[in-house]
């Protein structure tokens, strides 16, 4: 096992530079002079052909891409000038205000999506079956964006049950209890639509498995029917669900862009937002770099874990 | 969203379909009221110019936050006073046709990627497709902020990086499509023709990839609406005075504490567009590809329904009989036909006897032994009438738990792949412990114990290690031994073999059958074992019972029936077993398929392939008739002992 994900870990290498070339390219193709969409058309000329120098600008592109990678393994992003601060600390201390609020909403997502998808598989075209159907399909068609304000407007606004925005409370606070708090509105809509798209799956996998030989040999050994949905089908559905909570690791990462917005969570994704208003790109390619490559390992734990289930796979 | 790459193969459709495929899609309610709202929402978006509304622009201080049902102002006004439905219905405009032209864009150039990247394979598809593996290792939103951060924020600029994270999705569809496609006898043939490589990508593989393309446009165009409507939500979409829905929605949020119904509004109506399109969505992906169909998969319950209109009179069983099945009729229902699988059938095992029940694929003989432990599919099967006894004790009307008790423990079971029938994430000691502790009380290493031993039982060497192994990692014979130790957990009065030889080499066959044969006399085991081959018979039972179209048509003694086969079917069955220098043997097997079993005869359903046959057999159906004790058969002409033998 530890050979297998240290050969996942290798692989994903490839991955991580190929992010890194697109984001570079994708900053290349701003028109105009670089530097001067970095520091804004305020900038003093001198300030511009220094920064040009700095970051190499005036050396052929795929120069200029070989610096910007080496500065990055150095851990240096550049500098936000909107914030005057390293890149990679205002980075990375969001991030983990991010990780919060999209580790919870994954953890819920999960959980209740596979619930809902066995539950509504196993009692197929029952009740359970038809309001889980209908919810789920509220669920991902409903805007999160939306979502957010109309819990707000219920829990914070009209019952005050929750705080209606923000990460810890202005006065006092700053315990787990205030976070939890906090974070319930927003994990839970964040949790909305990747819940339908796992429960969905679920439901079709489990109905898939639930037709298989070895369901029927499980009932031929006599086994109690909770023991060998719970036990038999649900291992054997999980090999197919796994890669997609690994996907949506990655709707819950993006998605967190709008929910950090509504909720005012002082996250990675309200930081792009205001830093693509400000045009403030260093911060933006820094951001999106260390989203991205966590999305990447989240994958890969995925894998890996389908790994360990799946006996067939190692 | 990532449903949509599970999607392959769909097939050619011809024009003619297309009608009865928007029938089927009105027949789905939920499908056709998507339809419904979508093209009202689409009609009235269409028809703004030309409705009686307030210019959307016009700011009027005076009036501004008016709440719903003002005069004047149907959906009252928003913080600068300007009509929320005229404003709605101009921005549900803008957010339709932007995320209409985002798909149309994805669809395009991800379209053309896949089909260049399936049809010409090789270093292109390689390139192409790490470069939408590349764009796809992004989480999806990320890389429209980084494209918009890029060219700043505006609704064109929204719509093209919404196009771009979407690209993949349709290129990965159709390339899967195109690369099977390109290699099918038509496109050689349209190769060979001199055709150029443009004209067989557009003229030959593109119509066959046009379902999974809709498909795919259908499940992402909802996204798309509700990405581009969050860009604008968050400032970065549509810039003032231009509005569609997310703007609206994201100007409302300043005032959503005091006038919750500017947002509120806005937020409803992309809600309604979205689920109209995703329940029409769900429609069209289920006319056009029906292995994705929502409703197609069914599951088996734990036990087969039991509907017995009569009752049946007489419960003593055979003397002796430990399992005895009378008049077993089970019956499938799909899709308003009724298929009788199994018509009436007699079967009786005694201890330690081996019951052969034969016939072809479809007579009802793994149905009738699937349905005696209530193992036969439900839905869509049922057991009709009958009796099952078990020792005397009538299975169907047992009570589901004493049935799962039953199960394993008194009858257990042998099925046909040894690989399918295994649980594959399991060990195969896992399993074994699992089916002993299922019956008793024993603890994990006791159990392991036994497992063990059960292994040495059927001959499986080292069986300690073995024990650790999952079912891939043993080889075919190897499998159908453990199955059998499974069947062996707790010395069961009768097990139920369903073929099992049939996924095996001859050689391993013969092992498995003589293993099966020595077990069942040490233990005193009744087996029912059910076969199509008359050469696994000779080897292992005692009795026979032949089966066609749901009904036995001869029963006795093995050596009886391969001798001097009474019944016209059991005799061709006979000529199909296969003689080492004889290879011509098996032309003489029988002509016609075996009947449909919704559609049964009257009379004798074999006589329309019986050389024998008179109109008299087709009249009325037949009674089975003792030959002699223990010997009958199910026919009005019987072969004589010199027609049998020829």
């Amino acid at each position: 096992m530890a050979s297998y994900i240290a050969k996942r870990l290798l692989a994903a290498i490839p991955v991580l530079l190929g992010l890194t070339v697109i984001v570079f390219f994708i900053m290349a193709m701003i028109p105009g002079d670089p530097a001067t969409a970095i520091l804004g058309t305020y900038a003093t000329p001198e300030n511009v052909e220094k920064l040009n120098r700095d970051l190499g600008l005036d050396k052929p592109l795929v120069q200029q891409y070989f610096i910007w990678l080496g500065n990055l393994l150095h851990g240096d992003f550049g500098r936000s000038f909107a914030l005057n601060r390293p890149v990679l600390d205002e980075v990375l201390e969001r991030f983990s205000a991010t990780l919060i609020l999209a580790g919870t909403a994954l953890v819920l997502c999960s959980i209740l999506g596979l619930l809902a998808g066995v539950v509504s598989a196993v009692r197929q075209f029952g009740w359970t079956d038809r309001i889980v159907t209908l919810v789920v399909l509220v669920g991902i068609s409903t805007p999160s964006f939306f979502l957010g304000l109309l819990l707000i407007l219920v829990f914070a606004v009209k019952l005050q049950w929750l705080p209606a925005s923000g990460m810890w409370a202005i006065y006092g606070g700053g315990d787990l209890p205030d976070l939890l708090r906090h974070l319930i509105l927003p994990a839970s809509t964040l949790a909305v639509v990747a819940t339908g798209v796992i429960a969905r799956l679920t439901r079709t996998a489990m109905l898939e498995v639930l037709r298989q030989d070895f369901i029927r040999t499980a009932r031929a050994k006599g086994l109690p029917e909770r023991k060998v949905i719970m036990k038999h089908a649900v291992k054997a559905a999980l090999v197919s669900v796994i890669p997609v909570i690994g996907i949506q690791a990655g709707f819950v990462l993006g998605g967190a862009v709008y929910i950090e917005t509504v909720f005012q969570w002082p996250g990675i994704g309200s930081m792009l937002v205001k830093a693509i208003s400000t045009r403030d790109l260093l911060l933006v390619q820094g951001g999106v770099l260390v989203v991205a490559a966590a999305y990447v390992l989240f994958n890969l734990a995925a894998d890996v874990v389908q790994t360990m289930i799946d006996p067939r796979l190692r | 969203m990532a449903e949509t790459t599970a999607l392959s193969s769909g097939s050619k459709r011809s024009v003619g379909n297309r009608q009865s495929n928007l029938r089927l899609l009105m027949n789905n309610r939920l499908a056709a009221g998507g339809l419904v709202i979508l093209v009202a929402v689409v009609l009235i978006a269409l028809a703004a110019p030309i409705l009686p509304l307030a210019d959307p622009d016009v700011t009027d201080p005076v009036n501004r936050l008016l709440p719903a049902f003002s005069e004047g102002h149907l959906l009252g006004t928003d913080e600068l006073g300007r009509d929320l439905l005229s404003r709605l219905i101009w921005g549900t405009r803008v957010s339709l046709a932007v995320g209409l032209s985002a798909t149309v864009i994805a669809a395009f150039l991800g379209s053309l990627i896949g089909l260049v990247a399936g049809y010409a394979g090789g270093r292109t598809d390689a390139i192409l497709m790490r470069g939408i593996d590349m764009v796809m290792a992004f989480p999806y939103i990320l890389l429209a902020l980084a494209i918009v951060a890029v060219l700043g924020p505006g609704l064109l600029n929204a719509l093209y990086a919404i196009a771009v994270v979407n690209i993949p999705f349709f290129a990965r569809n159709i390339r899967g499509m195109a690369l099977g496609l390109s290699r099918r006898e038509f496109v050689d043939a349209a190769r060979l023709s001199g055709m150029s490589h443009v004209r067989i990508l557009f003229g030959e593989v593109l119509p066959n990839v046009l379902p999974v393309i809709i498909i795919t446009m259908s499940t992402t165009i909802g996204w798309m609406i509700l990405e581009t409507a969050g860009l604008s939500f968050l400032g970065l979409g549509a810039q003032p005075p231009q509005a569609d829905l997310g703007s609206m929605l994201g100007q409302g949020r300043k005032v959503l504490f005091t006038n919750p119904h500017v947002s509120i509004i806005p937020g409803l109506m992309i809600f309604v567009l979205v689920m109209s399109i995703n329940l029409l969505g769900d429609g069209v992906r289920d006319v056009l590809d029906p292995r994705l169909k929502s409703g197609s998969l069914t599951r088996p319950v734990a036990r087969t329904a039991v509907e017995r209109a009569v009752m049946p009179g007489d419960l003593t069983p055979h003397r002796d009989a430990i399992l005895d099945v009378r008049d077993l009729r089970t019956e499938f229902r799909i899709g308003g036909e009724i298929y009788k699988a199994v018509g009436g059938v007699d079967l009786r095992v005694g201890k330690g006897e081996c019951l052969g029940v034969v016939g072809e694929s479809g007579s009802g003989k793994s149905v009738s032994a699937m349905s005696i432990m209530g193992l036969a599919p439900t839905p869509p099967g049922r057991i009709v009438g009958g009796v099952a006894l078990l020792d005397g004790e009538d299975l169907f009307s047992a009570s589901d738990e004493r049935i799962r008790m039953l199960r394993g423990l008194s009858v257990s079971h042998v099925f046909q792949d040894p690989l399918s029938t295994l649980h594959p994430l399991f060990t195969v000691g896992n399993q074994l412990v699992e089916a002993i502790q299922a019956h008793s009380r024993m603890t994990g290493s006791e159990a392991r114990k036994k497992a063990e031993a059960l292994l040495r039982m059927v001959r499986i060497p080292n069986p300690a290690e073995r024990l650790k192994a999952y079912p891939h990692e043993l080889s075919g014979g190897m499998r159908q031994r453990v199955c059998i130790a499974m069947a062996l957990a707790n010395d069961a009065d009768v097990i139920i073999a369903d073929e099992p030889t049939t996924a095996l080499d001859v050689t391993v066959q013969a092992q498995i059958l003589s293993l099966l044969d020595r077990l069942r006399k040490d233990n005193d085991t009744g087996i029912l074992f059910i076969t199509h081959d008359f050469g696994v018979v000779s080897a292992i039972c005692d009795r026979v019972a032949v089966m066609y179209a749901g009904k036995v048509v001869e029963t006795g003694a093995t050596e009886e029936i391969l001798s001097q086969p009474a019944h016209p079917y059991t005799a061709k069955l006979i000529q199909c077993v296969p003689v080492l220098g004889e290879p011509e043997r098996r032309f003489g097997a029988i002509s016609g398929r075996p009947p449909v079993v919704n559609r049964l005869p009257d009379g004798c359903a074999f006589a329309p392939r019986c050389q024998k046959a008179t109109d008299e057999c087709r009249k009325t159906e037949i009674a089975m008739t003792e030959l002699s004790d223990g010997r009958a058969v199910r026919c009005i002409h019987p072969l004589s002992a010199r027609e049998a033998a020829a």
